[in-house]
């Protein structure tokens, strides 16, 4: 199983002397998305030159694409600034903006931020003005993100080529868990640029919220690590990032998530974790971890009935069963 | 999964196929190829389009390590061209230890030529017909530039030639030949293994010494008009796939390369004309 | 009508490379390359660092360079616009 070979190389490095067949593992790395921080994590291993070639590789595209990422939410606080709305850097760009150890050769994708909801209407003129368009054209869809999901229908800059994402919460409407955006906003960290990003104990709920109440686990090992390498930071800083993250858990209503979050980032990746917090081991946590490392050496994914029924979920913990019969006909017909 | 390695200049791939015979064709093609240097540096896969294309009007899609999402499945009988395709893939989305240049290539006494442009067989069919003409091939599809030594690094992969110009190469030996592949995206091709040195001396690096821009035409006349440094640069950045992955080393690499080395753009009718037209303009560069 | 303030980023984060009459410029924060023709290039240097309406702009820039065009201004203007969309320079 070449993503738990993935998993142990990341939480102990060490390991690396015994890797036979790096081939499985960089193209399993590459899979999930962590070739990057895998590479990061192994700098200064003594290893075999060509292996340490491909890692150099790999963190070369990972700076680029750092750099890249930086840039597109610089771009975005140029385009909102005169708005004088807060805008706050969600997931990898955050952690990359913060100097964060989760940004460590994260490969990221997309730019996410949160505004206020009310803020929506200007955020989605200026960024309009500024070069932005529009994705998706089928006014279902429009209509679907607009109305239930938690964000803008996506954004995609005409020159740069490179997405963004406007949420005004950090689940969908729909969902069940109802999390306090204005608290989100009210306790969001300032960079110093114009820019915010969200509490650490907020950053920690919206990965594990990210990570299974808004999808069907794909990339959840990637997700898995940040929350581990978030975790280890926030709370080497002194303070009771327990207690904090605890209160923040339960205003948000994501307890669980959190709870099976700290539990299978400390079985994968042997993350200290607050035992109260962690809860109970369940009998699904298995279920979860199997999803999490099915991906074979060749980068397949394994696993196929698992990982369907991990995808049904996440439609159904997004959406009332009813809007869900009609969504998913209405994607079939197209 | 069948499994097949290959190392084709610096890079080696380990391609994966649900069909044991695209693998057979493509080990026949690359025969005299050095082993590859594990870890590869990339893993292509041939799948099954859906479950049942396995066995049922078999077709395959073509993915990897990377991949694009949304592309046309290829019939079995095409599985040798997935397999370059793959490759190919592979190469434009990852490589990262090299700046790749869109270019053909060819060196002699150490000093090389590179033919960019659009794609079309044009300047894959010329690159080819030099290297039977005394010049080493180093690669027709992309041409690798070392970042730190900006010497030019062979990518010596099988040529795909379009069935009108193999009659340029009637005079190869058919062992060097693929099997004649209808109903590709470019009509009817084969694929020309290089020749033994193109083989044996992969690995020599060489310096560049002229950037042309090749325009074959039936009804053009033979014409050579140079190409500003500031236009090759535009079009070589617009035709690498990975300039901006590589960041400033990029561009330290590809502005040296455009300020020392003159470009050209060529025009000619026929195969003959081309050779002589490169032939000349390399000596100019002494 | 003085216009905005512009500023460009100050000359460690560009890299630039002459190429006949034009430059090369490698953004660092941003990662991209451009190629610029004058006076788009000594605009940039003008504003390195220091914020510019479009008046002062003109004058630092008659006082460094040699501006030879009645049409320097809407010039001056129209580059400005050009290299804010780009990125390579910001409101101040």
């Amino acid at each position: 199983m070449s993503a738990a070979a993935v998993a142990r190389l990341l939480a102990d490095p060490g390991s690396a002397a015994e890797v036979k067949d790096w081939t499985s593992i960089l193209a399993a790395a590459r899979a999930e998305s962590l070739a990057g921080s895998l590479a990061f994590r192994l700098k200064g291993m003594t290893l075999p030159e060509k292996v340490e070639l491909l890692l150099e590789d790999a963190r070369t595209g990972a700076e680029a694409g750092r750099t890249q990422a930086l840039w597109e939410a610089e771009m975005a606080r140029r385009a909102l600034a005169p708005l004088g709305v807060p805008v706050i850097l969600l997931k990898g760009t955050a952690y990359a903006a913060a100097g964060l150890e989760a940004a460590t050769g994260r490969s990221i994708g997309d730019l996410d931020i949160l505004v206020p909801r009310e803020a929506l209407p200007d955020v989605e003129r200026a960024l309009l003005a500024d070069g932005w368009e529009w994705v998706k054209e089928d006014p279902y869809d429009d209509l679907y993100y607009r109305q239930w999901m938690h964000e803008l229908p996506p954004l995609i800059h005409s020159t740069r080529d490179r997405m963004i994402d406007v949420h005004h919460t950090i689940l969908p409407l729909t969902a069940r868990p109802k999390p306090d955006a204005e608290a989100l906003l009210l306790a969001s960290i300032p960079l110093g640029d114009g820019l915010q990003i969200l509490h650490p104990a907020d950053m920690v709920v919206h990965a594990a919220a990210h990570l299974f109440a808004d999808g069907d686990l794909a990339g959840g090992l990637r997700n898995l690590w940040d929350i581990d390498r978030l975790l280890r930071e926030f709370s080497s800083r002194g303070y009771e990032f327990t207690v904090e993250l605890r209160e923040r858990a339960w205003e948000h209503q994501l307890e669980p998530a959190v709870a099976r979050a700290l539990r299978l980032a400390r079985a994968l990746y042997g993350t200290p974790v607050d035992h109260a917090l962690a809860g109970r081991r369940q009998a699904t946590d298995s279920l979860f971890l199997r999803r999490l490392v099915a991906r074979d050496g060749w980068g397949r994914p394994t696993r196929r009935g698992l990982r369907f029924a991990f995808y049904l979920r996440s439609h159904w913990l997004r959406m009332p069963p009813l809007m869900l019969a009609r969504h998913l006909w209405r994607k079939a017909r197209r | 999964m069948h499994r097949l390695e290959l190392r084709i200049g610096p890079v080696s791939f380990r391609i994966g196929s649900a069909w044991q015979r695209p693998l057979d064709q493509l080990r026949r093609l690359y025969a005299g190829y050095p082993p590859a240097e594990t870890p590869c540096d990339f893993t292509v896969r041939l799948e099954p389009a859906r479950p049942w294309r396995r066995f049922v009007r078999p077709s395959l899609t073509i993915t990897g390590d990377y991949w694009l999402p949304d592309t046309a499945p290829l019939p079995l009988s095409l599985g040798l061209l997935a397999a370059e395709m793959g490759m190919n893939l592979q190469m434009a989305l990852g490589q990262r230890r090299y700046l790749l240049l869109h270019a053909a290539a060819v060196e002699r006494e150490g000093r090389a030529v590179l033919m960019t442009g659009l794609s079309g067989a044009g300047k894959s069919t010329l690159a080819a017909l030099l290297g039977e003409r005394g010049w080493r091939f180093m690669g027709d599809e992309f041409a690798l530039l070392g970042l730190d030594d900006g010497l030019l690094h062979a990518f010596p992969r099988a040529v795909s030639l379009k069935n009108e110009a193999l009659p340029l190469f009637a005079g190869v030996v058919a062992e060097r030949l693929g099997p004649l592949l209808e109903g590709t995206p470019k009509g009817t091709i084969r694929h020309l293994r290089p020749d033994r040195e193109a083989i044996m001396r992969m690995d020599e690096p060489a310096r560049p010494v002229l950037i042309l821009f090749p325009r074959f035409g039936a009804d053009l006349a033979s014409a050579v008009r140079p190409v500003g440094a500031a236009e090759v640069f535009v079009r070589l950045t617009q035709a690498s796939t990975n300039y901006v992955a590589l960041a400033e080393r990029g561009f330290a690499a590809l502005t040296g390369l455009v300020t020392a080395v003159p470009g050209r753009a060529i025009d000619y009718a026929n195969g003959g004309e081309a050779v002589a037209l490169v032939e000349t303009l390399w000596e100019e560069t002494r | 009508m003085a216009g905005p303030r512009f500023v460009a980023d100050p000359p460690e984060a560009v890299r630039t490379v002459a190429i006949e009459t034009l430059t090369a410029l490698y953004h660092r924060p941003s990662g991209t390359t451009h190629i610029l023709a004058p006076p788009a290039p000594q605009i940039l240097e003008a504003l390195a660092g220091r914020p510019g309406d479009a008046d002062a702009l003109l004058r630092r820039m008659e006082e460094r360079f040699d501006l030879a065009s009645d049409d320097a201004p809407n010039a001056v203007a129209a580059r400005l616009a050009e290299l804010e969309a780009a990125g390579l320079v910001r409101r101040a």
